[in-house]
């Protein structure tokens, strides 16, 4: 069987692991935003603003990791927007998260346009390369997998550790999910839930730039317009799929990515000579449709989410 | 910072912060105009220059509004029951593949039985489309946000399987585009020699009919109910989950007949190309509209000029046409914000 062939391989699980880095980067954001109490629906334009914001500081001069940062930047720039509009206005999030994305992507294409006018085809940077951790790659398939891959799939795993460690561990963690569940209490306490939330729509934001900057800079080495392609969207699945908890919501990435890893492995066998490959592209998102209806009976939503807060109303 | 509501707004108050959005837009466009190098006085004479400065300009501009009617009133009829339908794009093609399927020489008959048989067979299909995301609101509490908006990429690929397989054209030299629609199912000009087909007149008949719904029918009420407060629609009585799917299947038939018009009335075929992103900017043109029908008709126009406008500009002179997107986004953003200030006051505690 080829199927078993294929899930066997090393290079199988590297690259799934390789596609759900910008993922769980992405889906980080978007749950540190929701458990406050806030949708955000920009994350798709802020992954391409950071995809391009990323490889264009790099393209520039900057070192890599400066790239980073200037993509954390700019997607912190385009999560104050939606917090402002959406916390202390209470906009509808479903229409300022549509706006900002509109908004993000074509500021982006539109810079693009002016900054490289001439070019036919995007130019290339020297993008991260993978780093071999000694004795934990000699572990058999997962060491070659898990622990021969770029400094930013690394990072992208100390990312969960690290939300997971304030959301649950710290004072700081406990206030946002509280912002998130019940905000009059928070309100109750003396601390300000429209700074909490618009802090938490901001760093979100800043974590999806960087999931956009992956594919950039990692994953490829060049911008490309439809390169994010809905992996936004895919990353609001994700969280509810894995129940607005970082742990379950990046084992959730993996196992999508490895979906993913194996439909491209088939549309080279067999199967993919008689099946059309744009049902193979169509899979991830049908299994996104899949998991947001499988998962819906379990109620575990930040009860808080998108109810904005003014406060002195209950 | 607090909101208060304002309950005696006079008319200045209702007008002045979307003037003022808009306005805002411009400035936006201006800068960027600034960015790119050019002359902002000049991009904005040059936009307007290429929406309305010819009988052909004109033409382009009431051309391009046509598919932006169908797809704002599709959107403007399901956002205003908070039923947040992003996936008016997929919907539009379905009515565009319903069209390329049944009138390129499926059905054989004339025009006057053809087109209405065409017409209503993608606002079903369009129906249908967004059937599906609504029920797993209504069944499963599924967001509808995201599955309209995946329905979107999986609809997309499924219509260029489409055209490269069964609905290919087979005098196409290999490009993935369908057949030409038999001439019975082409919506004829409006005028004769003027480049303007009918499908732009059922966009406004549309306009008008919704209109007619929203304020004289018990579904445009109830639709209003839902929209405003699911919790006191369902106390009143009112068949919430009913109304959200009425409302589906109306938000859908309307963008469905958008592609529908673009493919019998402009195009003649389809092509993957066929929507730049009409769907997507139906968002834009409803918010702008107010979600107010008639306002769509208003809307919609205004958006294809700057497009069209921008196109010409951009040929011109080379300040990029995303300057038109942006302004665009921009002046959805700055309308939702200016929506709220018609309704509350900001007080300091």
């Amino acid at each position: 069987m080829e199927i078993i062939d294929i899930l066997l391989s090393v290079s199988f699980w590297a690259a799934a692991i390789r596609i759900a880095s910008p993922l769980i980067f992405a889906t980080m954001g978007e749950l540190i935003c929701e458990r406050a109490g806030v949708l955000n629906l920009g994350i798709e334009g802020i992954m391409v603003a950071g995809a391009f914001a990323g490889w264009f500081a790099v393209l520039s001069g900057l070192p890599l990791w400066a790239g980073v940062g200037v993509a954390l930047l700019v997607g912190m720039t385009f999560g104050l927007l939606h917090a402002v509009l959406s916390v202390p206005f209470g906009l509808s999030q479903h229409v300022v998260g549509v706006g900002v994305t509109l908004f993000a992507t074509s500021t982006t294409f539109f810079i693009y346009r002016v900054a490289l006018p001439e070019v036919s085809s995007p130019p290339k940077i020297t993008a991260f390369q993978p780093v071999e951790i000694p004795i934990l790659s000699d572990i058999p398939l997962l060491g070659q997998a898990l622990f021969n891959q770029t400094s930013l799939t690394y990072a992208a795993f100390l990312t969960v550790a690290l939300t997971a460690f304030v959301l649950y561990r710290t004072p700081l963690g406990l206030a946002v999910r509280a912002a998130g569940e019940s905000p009059s209490a928070v309100a109750a306490q003396g601390l300000s839930v429209t700074l909490i939330r618009m802090g938490a729509v901001v760093v979100g934001s800043g974590l999806m730039a960087v999931g956009g900057a992956f594919l950039t800079m990692s994953a490829f080495d060049s911008f490309f317009f439809e390169m994010v392609g809905g992996r936004g969207w895919i990353c609001i699945a994700l969280v509810v799929f894995g129940a607005w908890k970082p742990g379950k919501a990046m084992l959730g990435a993996i196992l999508f990515a490895a979906f993913d890893a194996l439909q491209i492995r088939l549309q080279q066998t067999g199967v993919g000579a008689i099946v059309p490959y744009q049902v193979f592209l169509m899979m991830p998102y049908v299994l996104s449709i899949l998991a947001l209806v499988l998962m819906s009976r379990r109620a575990e939503v930040p009860a808080a989410l998108m109810v904005p807060f003014n406060k002195g109303e209950r | 910072m607090r909101l208060e509501p304002i309950s005696n707004a006079g008319p200045a108050r209702k007008l002045l912060p979307p003037v003022l959005a808009i306005l805002a837009s411009f400035v936006v466009a201006a800068v960027l105009a600034l960015v790119a190098g050019g002359d902002p006085f000049a991009v904005f004479g040059l936009i307007f220059k290429g929406a309305f400065g010819s009988k052909f300009a004109l033409l382009e501009t009431l051309n391009r509004a046509t598919p932006l009617i169908f797809t704002g009133l599709a959107v403007a009829v399901a956002f205003r029951a908070k039923l947040w339908n992003i996936g008016a794009e997929a919907q539009f093609y379905a009515g565009a593949v319903v069209t390329a399927a049944l009138g390129a020489g499926a059905i054989g008959l004339s025009s006057v039985f053809l087109l209405p048989i065409l017409a209503i067979t993608s606002a079903l299909a369009g129906a249908f489309i967004l059937l599906i995301p609504a029920l797993l609101k209504t069944r499963f509490k599924v967001d509808e946000v995201v599955t309209t908006l995946l329905f979107n990429f999986i609809f997309l690929l499924f219509v260029s399987y489409l055209l490269e397989g069964p609905l290919k054209d087979p005098m196409g030299m290999g490009w993935p585009k369908s057949a030409r629609l038999i001439p019975e199912a082409r919506l004829p000009r409006i005028v004769e020699g003027l480049r303007l087909h009918w499908g732009f007149a059922l966009a406004l008949i549309c306009a008008v009919a919704l209109y007619v719904i929203d304020r004289k029918t018990t579904l445009g009420f109830e639709m209003r109910a839902v929209g405003q407060n699911v919790e006191a629609a369902r106390f009143a009585g009112i068949p919430v989950t009913k109304v959200i799917l009425k409302t589906a299947l109306l938000s859908g038939g309307l963008a469905a007949l958008g592609g529908f018009s673009e493919v019998a009335g402009l195009k003649g075929s389809l092509t993957l190309d066929l929507s730049p992103g009409f769907g997507y900017t139906g968002i834009v043109v409803a918010m702008l509209a107010l979600l107010n029908p008639l306002g769509v008709v208003a809307a919609a126009l205004f958006v294809a000029a700057i497009f069209v406008g921008a196109d010409s500009m951009s040929r011109a002179i080379g300040v990029p046409t995303y300057l038109a997107d942006i302004m665009l986004a921009s002046a959805l953003l700055m309308m939702v914000l200016a929506i709220l200030f018609t309704k509350f006051r900001i007080r300091r505690d």
